[in-house]
């Protein structure tokens, strides 16, 4: 018989120190749990209404033991919300080097598109060692990515982008699931992450696989390229050319700067915020510049709008992050 | 009267034996009583639906259900359980009956608008329940935009409208309670005087009035949006999806008090009882419920830290979910010293009590786990969840409802049931509960995604035992059932005050009360719990 697994695989540093905190947390609870119960079992036998015990008359309260009892507790939970949020901070953060690959929640499949614009469904590999960032967005309604040896799941919601990452240190494969329910086949929107070899990878990542084996000349469908052209061919290249009396300003290369805007606010020119610009062209108006962007809802459809921020992306000059 | 003297031929049970003289009664007792009736109905039917689907995950792969079906059962569980027993149960039958009885009232403030109460309870549930019967629907109990106001292709309307209307009971009942406890407390009954159940009824009662009204307002638009196209949630007409979650729970985390602090309440009238002692720092237990009921509506957000809300929100919502846990530690402390030096009695409503603070304390500790960021980022949504509500709301809730249950049966219904199988029943449900949703922890931590029909084979061995062990709750449930259902049929009269308790409800009213609750005016004298009145040792 093969022995039952009670505890998920460490893929990587993180997991390991998201362990640390649980298995303090379980030490704090198994005290609790064990000194309560048996307290609760030995009064019960001790004072049982059938033994001689001795019984005083009722004594006064004592506040002592009520501030104990509310000061031991506060002390074991702060350190438990100062660990917490130390770590939920430090995975909020990606690296500067990390690949950004992006991911697509539809009803009941998870897509995936690599930076060279190669893409898979439900499988997502990736090299060892290095950062991975997924930029991710749903189609329809919420879903939730969650790689479990990770510790890590972040929601992705339809009408904005969601981001995580991880940092995978152990080659092999591991689950990934849909966590937030998302209706029939719910159960079913799971999907295996691959951790391979830096070579693997690039192998990988730049050739076609047909039926497991490789083929030449991949068509990688460079989502720059093809966010370049809709650039070029939606008017965007000719309006935000920033210059004296121009109609918009130039934005191709402030992707992940300050933007300042009508009103005196700044906002910080994300993926978030390049959409809606291009859905909802009056929300933000650029500081010294008419509202006259029409919008391109229903005109560019998600993945369109995806190939235009990486262009945008491509052209910064900003430091990242 | 003594434990020798022939049951009151004239009680509220007897007054009237005709169909109409029940369901139009105003009498809080019958009214009550109805409740149980009604609530019990829908306890059996969400059980039933849960029953279905734990033989489902007895295995990996699909047995016995379509994807569909399993997804509907486990919604019509989810609905029918949190808004037609949990909040409910305690309230309107324990409550209803209790409330005014144990302040030496006649009745409660409003005594039609409580039978109102009943009505739209019934009538939300009727909904509810047609719902089901015309194909389910298969939301989730959390109803989650925009899949309800959407994509969902079930009776989200009916259902949505169903829990809407059920809350205008709890909001009426909150009110009627809130009045009764200001202003018809018995001439000597101050405010430490009152008992701790009734101070629980308070708190509970001030949160249905606050936060009810706020999920009745979103689940209207989630039916506006379905069946209208308001684009409130849908992202794709320019709502927020997560503008829902942020309504939904600002209600349903303090909902999580409304369930749970009427049991804290039970709680403390048992153990004070069956330990013949007044519960250890009475001001401390009294306040912490109002402190539960008052920072319980300010940590919702620990739902939704990985939903894309604010890091910053989420670290306040952090905060304060731990600060919500220090009224709560005190609470099982306070019980725990309680038995120091009592006269300890493991009657049946003895062993829930003693159950429920053992499981209740695992319930609180592993939500520790859950308002810690990192670690509820990996445990959000995960079989780990399942089975820290579980432990809360059954081990929690159900248990003490239970334990109220047995206590007040006596009062209620003038029998006795057979301790024997009473004990029995609670044993067996103690021990199954644990086989059940033990297991659900160690599935959680290994990253089993909640709302999964079928499922990595990994996780089998710990949804074989969960449904293994639900088999032996079942078993549980069924003897508890039948050994109270049974008792009304027996001969024998169970006395005033079987329990040798203290409160208006066991001294001076009778077994069961009259209509009138009291057949003399009633002067309060004494402090709670005073287990040294040597009046309470009297069958006077």
């Amino acid at each position: 018989m093969k022995a039952v697994k009670t505890s998920p695989d460490v893929a990587s540093t993180y997991a390991d120190q998201v362990d640390g905190l649980y298995y303090y947390l379980i030490g704090v609870s198994v005290f609790f749990t064990i000194a309560i119960c048996a307290l609760i079992i030995y009064f019960s036998v001790r004072y049982r209404r059938q033994s001689d015990a001795d019984r005083p008359a009722p004594t006064k309260d004592g506040k002592l033991l009520e501030i104990l009892g509310s000061v031991i507790p506060f002390i074991l939970v702060m350190i438990m919300f100062f660990w917490g949020a130390k770590l939920y901070f430090d995975a909020r953060m990606p690296p500067k080097d990390a690949i950004e690959i992006l991911v697509t929640g539809k009803q009941w499949m998870w897509k995936l598109q690599h930076p060279n614009g190669k893409r898979e469904i439900n499988d997502l590999h990736v090299p060892v060692g290095v950062p991975i960032k997924l930029t991710m967005t749903s189609e329809d309604v919420i879903h939730s990515f969650y790689l479990p040896d990770f510790r890590k799941k972040m929601d992705v919601v339809p009408g904005k982008y969601t981001q995580m990452w991880f940092k995978p240190e152990e080659e092999g494969a591991y689950n990934l699931f849909c966590a937030e329910y998302c209706g029939t086949e719910h159960s079913l929107m799971v999907g295996k992450l691959y951790v391979v070899g830096q070579e693997e990878y690039e192998k990988w990542l730049n050739t076609r696989w047909v039926d497991g084996a490789p083929m030449a000349n991949v068509d990688t469908n460079d989502p720059v390229a093809a966010g370049e052209e809709i650039w070029d061919t939606n008017c965007a290249a000719a309006c935000h050319t920033g210059k004296a009396g121009a109609i918009a300003p130039n934005i191709v290369d402030k992707f992940g700067t300050m933007r300042d805007l009508e009103g005196g606010e700044q906002i910080l020119m994300d993926e978030n915020y390049v959409r809606n610009s291009m859905q909802n062209p009056n929300e933000h108006i650029a500081k010294g510049y008419p509202a006259a962007m029409v919008s391109f809802k229903g005109t560019l459809n998600t993945t369109q709008m995806n190939q235009v921020i990486a262009y945008l992306k491509s052209r910064s000059t900003a430091d990242s992050e | 009267m003594n434990d020798s003297a022939e049951q009151p031929t004239y009680n509220y049970l007897t007054a009237g034996d005709t169909v109409k003289s029940w369901l139009l009664t105003v009498d809080h007792k019958r009214i009550g009583v109805l409740y149980l009736i009604a609530m019990t109905c829908f306890f059996l039917v969400g059980g039933t639906a849960a029953g279905l689907f734990r033989l489902e995950l007895a295995t990996h792969n699909p047995d016995v259900l379509s994807n569909d079906t399993y997804n509907k059962l486990f919604t019509m569980h989810g609905i029918i359980m949190v808004f037609f027993f949990l909040i409910p149960a305690v309230p309107g039958v324990l409550g209803n009956f209790l409330v005014p009885l144990m302040i030496g009232a006649k009745d409660v403030a409003f005594p039609r608008l409580n039978l109102a109460s009943w009505y739209i309870y019934m009538l939300g549930g009727s909904f509810t329940l047609l719902a089901v019967l015309l194909g389910g629907i298969d939301t989730g109990w959390t109803f989650y935009t925009p899949y309800s106001s959407v994509y969902a292709d079930s009776n989200v309307i009916l259902a949505g409208t169903g829990v809407f209307i059920t809350g205008f009971s709890s909001i009426l009942t909150g009110l009627n309670f809130i009045v009764t406890i200001h202003k018809m407390r018995a001439p000597g009954m101050t405010w430490m005087r009152l008992p701790l159940f009734i101070w629980a009824q308070y708190a509970t009662s001030i949160i249905n009035i606050l936060g009810t009204p706020v999920i009745a307002i979103t689940l209207l638009l989630v039916v506006f949006e379905r069946a209208f196209g308001f684009g409130i949630f849908d992202p794709a007409r320019g709502g927020d999806p997560v503008l829902y979650q942020h309504l939904f729970w600002f209600y349903s985390h303090p909902a999580v008090y409304i369930m749970i602090l009427p049991g804290f309440g039970v709680v403390s009238e048992v153990l004070a009882c069956c330990s013949r002692k007044r519960i250890y720092g009475y001001e401390f237990v009294a306040f912490s419920s109002l402190a539960i009921a008052a920072i319980g509506f300010f940590v919702w957000g620990h739902h939704m830290f990985t939903s894309s809300q604010s890091e910053y929100a989420a670290l306040i919502f952090s905060v304060l979910t731990y600060l919500v846990g220090i009224p709560t530690a005190i609470k099982i402390f306070n019980w725990t010293a309680t038995l120091y030096k009592g006269s300890i009695e493991l009657s049946a409503p003895m062993i829930y009590t003693l159950g429920f603070i053992g499981l209740f304390l695992v319930g609180g500790l592993t939500g520790l786990f859950l308002a810690t960021m990192a670690v509820n980022v990996h445990l959000h949504d995960t079989y780990f969840v399942v089975a820290h509500f579980h432990y809360v709301m059954v081990g929690g809730m159900m248990m003490a409802w239970l334990a109220g249950l047995h206590f007040w049966w006596p009062k209620m219904f003038g029998k006795m049931y057979n301790e024997f199988w009473a004990r029995i029943g609670a044993v067996v449900i103690f021990f199954g509960f644990n086989f059940t949703f033990f297991p659900q922890f160690i599935a959680g931590y290994m990253g089993m995604p909640r709302r999964y029909h079928v499922y990595a084979p990994e996780y089998q061995p710990f949804q074989m035992l969960s449904t293994t062990g639900a088999f032996f709750m079942g078993i549980g449930l069924l003897i508890c059932m039948v050994t109270l259902i049974s008792s009304l049929f027996k001969k024998g009269y169970c006395g005033r005050n079987p329990f040798k308790a203290t409160g208006l409800e066991w001294n001076q009213a009778a077994s069961p009360p009259n209509t009138h609750n009291f057949t003399a005016p009633v002067v309060v004298d004494v402090e709670a719990y005073d287990y040294t009145d040597e009046r309470i040792y009297q069958d006077a």
